[in-house]
């Protein structure tokens, strides 16, 4: 088989499960054509050679009964990874080696899934366009110079040209579902408390969560269904009842009220995202939806508090990488200059600035006026969305406002780049899951993305919605593999 | 306020001060396991092996509250008469330093596990008592260790991440002397609940102490400094002298009292500066977004209410009621639970009077002599007890007693054989005492008559001379009875 790489997840599964590919066929593809891909810079650290001997030793004794046998992927570098350098996209981790394994890596592995290597991510996942990584840019393969979205910009690029056949990344303010819709993939936030925290590099721990990124709905539907598990080691982990979302998947929408908020008509957004949005809502109605007007009214407020909330918290979260222990440490003369010379160089300028932003807001005198006015806000954006929920199933608003950008383009003006988690932060805050899928190209052939949204825990239904839509969308990715010489 | 001779006062010129003192103890909580790992909290183990990632800080571990410490700290509480708070929070306090690991401190700072409590002190003059602000949960840190290499610190973290009570009190102790019975107190009270081991030789207990001096009859408070980190009542007591002194000087001087943080001494016998407010820490404290809010129920409360033991201040109360006690007494039996412990079951089987003194003089002199705990006693509860029948039937007598009870202390012997082997059995025979009587009688003719005619301070020698004779056995009641009929 020459296009094994072309295949989705639930065809390779397939075709190992009915023994026509071989786990090493498969790992061996991956890791090939992602040896050809160095120029998108996707990977921080490749594992290939184990990932072929793991593929060899499940096909001694293969276990076909697991949901992702033999299956080879690559992770997100925020995943702690045992035995396997874990660097957050950061000089402060590019030596650390974890002894242990995130929850929700090792419920892939339980699976039957091999690691391939680690992927680039923007620094302590701060960023909309991997641009912040010690490690380099990423390409997205949409187009050259092109930004695959970010943080987990390593992991839409990778699924996208097809490096891996799916990945999981990490969203704290869109950091799945904006680099999917860069790249035309599918990418799920879950509802916080879905998946476990525990082996994560923190970023901000209270709108932190893991999600999938994949081709299609039916393979993210799966990988959820993994990753997914009430974990004691999380004290923020939720114990509800978890979907076989894959098998419950269903076309079947007619019915559902989505809701269409008209607070996401923003200010200077594209007519192209515009003509999206109406163009989703069309294929909605084709599905049997019912179109429901909606207010969400703190909607504005999302993203000031997002951007106190978040670096509040990571200024915290980081505050254990000061070279005592493990990572990168500068020579200094005593321990408050061997500190600052360790933090100085080892944070890029980015999570410099959030630390910054974050110690300010939490300081004394500030704090009132910031971080405690943040949380009663981010209450009132939860309050509007249970509000809407009284009235629909779900809604529907564009992913970014805007297609990928080109690298560079946005690195001196942190605002205009902070602005592309618009759409996608108010779901963080409000702990709620959402999903972005693939719904059209721009003027330049960009791909955009459709963002919908669920009420807590019900992932199926906003998987369910994607599905439907997706068939009526018929997206094709245009990637010509232009970085393959 | 009593008006009376215990009263703490610091005297200037004309001046008189009242010295205002409230303290911050940090009790080690009695638990197998830290406040958010499994790691061990064992005392003594070699450096960095009770150590988890979680303890250390690694990249994407969190913490998971232990139940086990929660319900410590509840039953604390109780123990304090205090407000239960069904919710609290766990904050983060940051700050950096090399043995904090996660770059802050998890504790509890708006909403504390334990609200307003308190604690009845007995001083000489009468009851005081003292009231407590709250009672938190929080983490320990590790230890920095300075002095093993010229340049490098070390650092170890098997402290890092133990729970800690931080009990805070009212500014309503008046005295280092009542700050040594609140100490005390506090203590008793959470070795009876045996939420913490109270042993400060170990670090279980220390304090902060907030020292401030008024001129006395004033209502206002004068400005407070904090004494950090003191762990033992007798340099609490020595710092807080010292540093009420040095205020009462400064203001006598026309000086003001800066608010600030300051070190003891011990080599010196004096408290120095170490921050002023200006340069104190911005802990940026914000609710820790890794935990969720602490709440426990009514009846997770009301288990542990069931769990609670009679405490020293109602044991008193039972001992005065009950075996008729003074109160002086019931006070030192009930200081700690293993000496009233040990008082019960001697009372078990044997007189209450003397078993009190005989554990209060006798007992509590010779272990002190040895510097031996009370569970440490050579002597059981069940031997001690029999010794105390023995003199209470008349086998031997008080003087006797004496001499079993060092033998018993060198090795927990049946006092009943120590008087059988050594043949100390008192002599309650009146025919064989009347003829030992008759003797010393016959041999001190003179002394007799001497007696007769009015000497009576006479009537001593003969007891002693019996007594001698009998080899310290005669039954001294009897002799007493019989030589008063002979003469």
């Amino acid at each position: 088989m020459s296009d094994i790489t072309k295949q989705s997840l639930s065809e390779l599964v397939e075709n190992i499960k009915s023994k026509k590919l071989s786990s090493s066929d498969v790992t061996k593809a991956f890791v090939e054509r992602s040896e050809k891909s160095k120029e998108l810079n996707t990977y921080i650290t490749e594992d290939y050679a184990n990932a072929l001997n793991k593929a060899k030793k499940f096909d001694e004794k293969p276990n076909l009964d697991l949901k992702l046998p033999g299956i080879p992927m690559a992770v997100k570098d925020l995943f702690c990874t045992r035995d396997l350098r874990t660097t957050a996209g950061s000089k402060i981790l590019n030596n650390f080696v974890p002894t242990y394994e995130s929850t929700v890596t090792q419920n892939i592995w339980n699976e039957g899934a091999i690691l391939m290597g680690k992927l680039n991510c923007d620094e302590f996942a701060m960023g909309s366009s991997n641009e912040t990584s010690f490690f380099g840019n990423v390409q997205n393969p949409i187009d050259k110079n092109l930004v695959p979205g970010g943080s987990s910009g390593g992991s839409s690029s990778a699924v996208a040209a097809q490096l891996t056949p799916i990945t999981i990344g990490t969203d704290t303010g869109g950091s799945i579902r904006q680099p999917a819709s860069f790249t035309g993939t599918v990418g799920l936030k879950p509802t916080y408390g879905s998946c476990s925290r525990y082996g994560i590099v923190a970023f901000a721990s209270s709108l932190d969560q893991a999600g999938p990124m994949a081709q299609n709905v039916r393979d993210c539907a799966l990988l959820q269904e993994v990753i997914s598990t009430y974990d004691e080691k999380d004290s923020t982990s939720i114990d509800f009842k978890r979907n076989e979302y894959s098998k419950e998947l269903t076309k079947d929408i007619k019915g559902k009220k989505i809701g269409i908020p008209k607070e996401y008509r923003v200010d200077g957004m594209p007519k192209e995202i515009e003509d999206l949005w109406k163009k989703g809502i069309e294929y909605a109605k084709d599905c049997g939806a019912e179109i429901i007007d909606i207010s969400l009214p703190h909607t504005n407020y999302a993203l000031p508090t997002y951007y106190i909330v978040a670096p509040a918290e990571a200024s915290s979260n980081l505050a254990r990488y000061d070279g005592v222990k493990y990572g990168f440490r500068a020579e200094g003369e005593n321990l408050i200059d061997m500190y600052e010379k360790t933090r100085s160089e080892g944070f890029g300028a980015e999570v410099q600035r959030r630390i910054m932003i974050g110690t300010y807001v939490l300081s004394s005198g500030y704090y009132d006026a910031y971080y405690l006015k943040a949380q009663k806000v981010r209450k009132l954006i939860k309050n509007d969305f249970d509000e809407a929920y009284k009235k629909v199933d779900a809604i529907l608003t564009p992913s970014t406002p805007s297609s990928a950008f080109k690298i560079g383009e946005k690195t001196n003006d942190p605002v205009s780049m902070y602005l592309n988690d618009i759409f996608t932060v108010p779901v963080n805050l409000a702990g709620l899951p959402g999903i972005s899928i693939p719904a059209g190209h721009d003027a330049k052939g960009y791909p955009l993305g459709l963002q919908i949204i669920g009420k807590a825990f019900d992932e199926q239904n906003i998987l369910n919605i994607a599905y439907a839509m997706e068939e009526k969308i018929n997206f094709k990715n245009n990637i010509t593999d232009w970085w393959i010489k | 306020m009593s008006k009376n001779k215990s009263e703490y006062l610091i005297n200037r010129h004309d001046n008189q001060y009242e010295v205002v003192i409230g303290l911050e103890v940090h009790a080690q909580v009695t638990s197998e396991s830290k406040l958010f790992s499994t790691s061990a909290t064992k005392f003594g183990a070699e450096p960095n092996t009770q150590v988890s990632l979680v303890d250390a800080a690694f990249p994407g571990m969190l913490p998971v509250i232990n139940e086990y410490c929660v319900k410590q700290a509840i039953k604390t509480g109780i123990g304090l008469k205090a407000k239960i708070n069904k919710r609290s929070v766990f904050d983060r306090k940051n700050y950096f330093y090399a043995d904090l690991p996660q770059g802050y401190q998890i504790s509890q700072f708006k909403d504390p596990i334990v609200g307003e409590g308190k604690v009845i002190l007995d001083m000489p003059d009468g009851q005081k008592e003292v009231g407590i602000e709250r009672l938190h949960l929080e983490q320990d840190a590790g230890k920095s260790i300075h002095d093993l290499d010229p340049k490098n610190t070390f650092v170890d973290l098997n402290r890092s991440g133990v729970a800690l009570m931080e009990i805070v009190s009212k500014p309503d102790l008046r005295s280092p002397d009542e700050v040594n019975a609140y100490i005390k107190k506090l203590r008793s009270i959470m070795r009876y609940l045996g939420t913490c081991d109270g042993n400060m030789q170990e670090g279980s207990l220390r304090a902060d102490v907030n020292v401030s001096v008024r001129k006395k009859g004033s209502k206002e408070f004068g400005t407070r400094c904090e004494i950090k980190n003191v762990n033992s009542i007798k340099f609490m007591q020595m710092a807080i002298e010292y540093e009420a002194n040095r205020q009462v000087d400064l203001i006598e001087d026309g000086q003001t009292i800066h608010q600030e943080t300051r070190l003891f001494d011990t080599k010196k016998n004096e408290t120095r500066s170490m921050r002023s407010k200006e340069d104190a820490h911005d802990y940026r404290y914000f609710p820790d977004p890794d935990l969720l809010p602490l709440e426990v129920s009514d009846d997770f409360i009301e288990n542990l209410k069931s769990e609670i033991p009679e405490l020293p201040d109602e044991k008193k109360k039972r001992f005065i009621e009950k075996f008729k006690l003074s109160p002086y007494d019931a006070n030192i039996l009930v200081s700690d639970i293993e000496t009233s412990n040990y008082f019960e079951n001697v009372i078990k089987k044997s007189d209450v009077k003397l078993a009190t003194n005989w554990i209060i003089g006798e007992l509590f002199a010779a272990l002190n002599e040895k510097n031996l705990e009370i569970t440490e006693s050579p002597i059981s509860a069940g031997n001690l007890s029999k010794l105390i029948n023995l003199i209470k039937d008349g086998t031997i007598s008080g003087k006797i007693a004496k001499t079993v009870f060092e033998q018993m202390m060198e090795g927990d012997k049946d006092p009943k054989k120590i008087v059988e082997e050594k043949g100390l059995k008192q002599e309650s025979d009146p025919k064989a005492l009347e003829a030992l009587i008759d003797k010393v009688i016959d041999d001190n003719r003179d002394k007799a008559t001497e007696y007769k005619s009015g000497k009576v301070k006479l009537f001593g020698f003969f007891v002693g001379q019996v007594m001698k004779v009998s080899g310290g056995k005669a039954n001294p009641q009897l002799v007493n009875e019989i030589l008063k009929k002979k003469l």
